[in-house]
């Protein structure tokens, strides 16, 4: 087999879930919802002091972003595994452990991009420095398909389970947080003027490490849900 | 030694000589828990800053020690279990789940009643709890994906691939320590050079951590037997033992 046809595979299966997207508009625009009604319950909560709203919005938005990808992550395997589409991508020639990182792409593309792109809004409606959005969105761009690669391993895990649901925060939360600690520390450095390199080339390194790992047991818990 | 180890994870032969084993287990760890827990809390001199209240650390330090400790033994083992599909690797692996997060769920308990005298608050946001806290947090998912599993030995092969994820984990725990700042204390006993601990509080903690590790080892032999026990049901090696007793 050459490396044409995989990578033609690839590229088929990213082509293939954006088009079911597409043909799902509705679906599509749940999770963004979500993280904007999230983002604006804390000036609710913790009142509308412009200062404190300022301070604590990348937290704020970061923490909306790992509960947004949540949401929306179940719905990677789901619906391929219920079909039975999954066991035939098992079947293909090609490693599982690459159809499952395109199926990633697609998703990143489907929920971490829109994120991405309604992000300067609610950057703006809280009152951030442009400075300070730019950084934010870069930490956005580096984590959020890191979200994506780590929650694939819990949702193969899971998602032969009726009750997947609770189940699947618990599993991919904590593996959430050096991604959320070292944007929160890059987007907190800029916001007090000082160098954000060490924090981004961490969460690049992070980004790398997950696109290069985590589709390996990701395949694995897949065949192993299948049986 | 391979073919020890090869004997050794066979059911039956592991469910005799652990049975042989836990006695001993047993008498060595009261002696060594009675000489560490003397040794810490009558003979140690008292802390020129801490005064008494450091004495804690006899059963914090080993407990964070162990909690570390389990979640590499559950890793490697449920690894093991996943590549040579050994039963008794993915039965050790889901054993000691509970035993880690009990121990977790102490270090953080001991930590923070420390932790209410010298810092005059039950809980910082210290990179040091936190981690321990995202630890005991790895420890559930791990439970909870066995339990939500039906079958025994898929459960085992989930947990194994997401105990090994999770020790990915491990190394920044450790060294979160160094990156941010911290109101933990820095070691002070891992320094080979000179460790800044004197000797007389240093060995009954030594101690505590050797009887730690063999609670362990027995609470985990104990719950093993009971898994295998249980998983091997009418097998006729368990009917020929049950027979006996």
């Amino acid at each position: 087999m050459t490396s044409h046809s995989l990578f033609s595979a690839f590229l088929s299966v990213v082509r293939r879930d954006l088009l079911l997207a597409y043909r799902h508009r509705s679906e599509l625009v749940n999770p963004l919802a979500f993280f904007v009604m999230v983002v604006s319950m804390f000036p609710l909560a913790v009142g509308a002091d412009v200062e404190l709203l300022r301070r604590i919005a990348p937290g704020v938005i970061w923490v909306a972003a790992l509960l947004a990808s949540l949401l929306s992550m179940d719905a990677i395997f789901r619906s391929d595994f219920e079909d039975g589409s999954l066991e035939l991508m098992v079947m293909t020639p090609h490693p599982l452990s690459v159809l499952v990182l395109a199926k990633v792409v697609a998703h990143w593309l489907l929920s971490g991009m829109p994120l991405l792109l309604i992000t300067p809004l609610l950057a703006l409606m809280f009152d951030i420095d442009v400075d300070v959005i730019w950084v934010l969105l870069l930490t956005l761009l580096l984590g959020t398909p890191v979200l994506s690669l780590i929650g694939a391993i819990a949702v193969a895990l899971t998602v032969g389970l009726r009750k997947g649901g609770v189940l699947l925060a618990i599993l991919v939360l904590p593996l959430y947080v050096p991604v959320l600690i070292f944007a929160s520390a890059a987007v907190d450095s800029a916001a007090s003027g000082l160098p954000i390199s060490g924090q981004l080339y961490m969460m690049s390194a992070i980004l790398f490490l997950a696109i290069t790992l985590t589709p390996w047991p990701t395949a694995a818990a897949l065949k192993m849900s299948l049986g | 030694m391979m073919k020890f180890l090869h004997k050794f994870s066979s059911p039956p032969y592991f469910y005799s000589i652990s049975g042989r084993m836990l006695p001993w287990l047993t008498a060595l760890f009261l002696v060594l828990l009675a000489y560490g827990l003397y040794g810490g809390l009558v003979t140690a001199p008292a802390d020129y800053q801490q005064g008494d209240s450091f004495r804690i650390i006899y059963v914090h330090v080993p407990a964070a020690w162990m909690s570390m400790f389990i979640y590499m033994v559950m890793a490697v083992s449920g690894g093991i279990g996943l590549i040579w599909r050994i039963k008794l690797a993915e039965i050790v692996s889901i054993s000691s789940a509970p035993i880690g997060a009990s121990f977790t769920l102490l270090a953080l308990v001991t930590g923070s009643l420390w932790g209410k005298p010298m810092w005059g608050t039950w809980w910082v946001w210290d990179a040091r709890l936190t981690s321990e806290l995202i630890l005991f947090f790895l420890y559930l998912g791990v439970i909870g994906l066995y339990n939500a599993i039906e079958d025994n030995r898929t459960a085992s092969r989930a947990v194994a691939i997401l105990a090994l994820v999770g020790v990915v984990n491990i190394p920044i725990i450790h060294y979160s320590v160094e990156w941010w700042s911290s109101l933990h204390q820095g070691p002070t006993v891992t320094k080979f050079a000179k460790p800044s601990i004197h000797i007389d509080m240093l060995i009954p903690l030594l101690v505590m951590a050797v009887a730690f590790k063999i609670y362990y080892a027995i609470a985990l032999l104990l719950r093993c037997r009971n898994e295998l026990v249980q998983r091997e049901q009418g097998s006729r090696w368990l009917d020929e033992v049950l027979e006996k007793v």
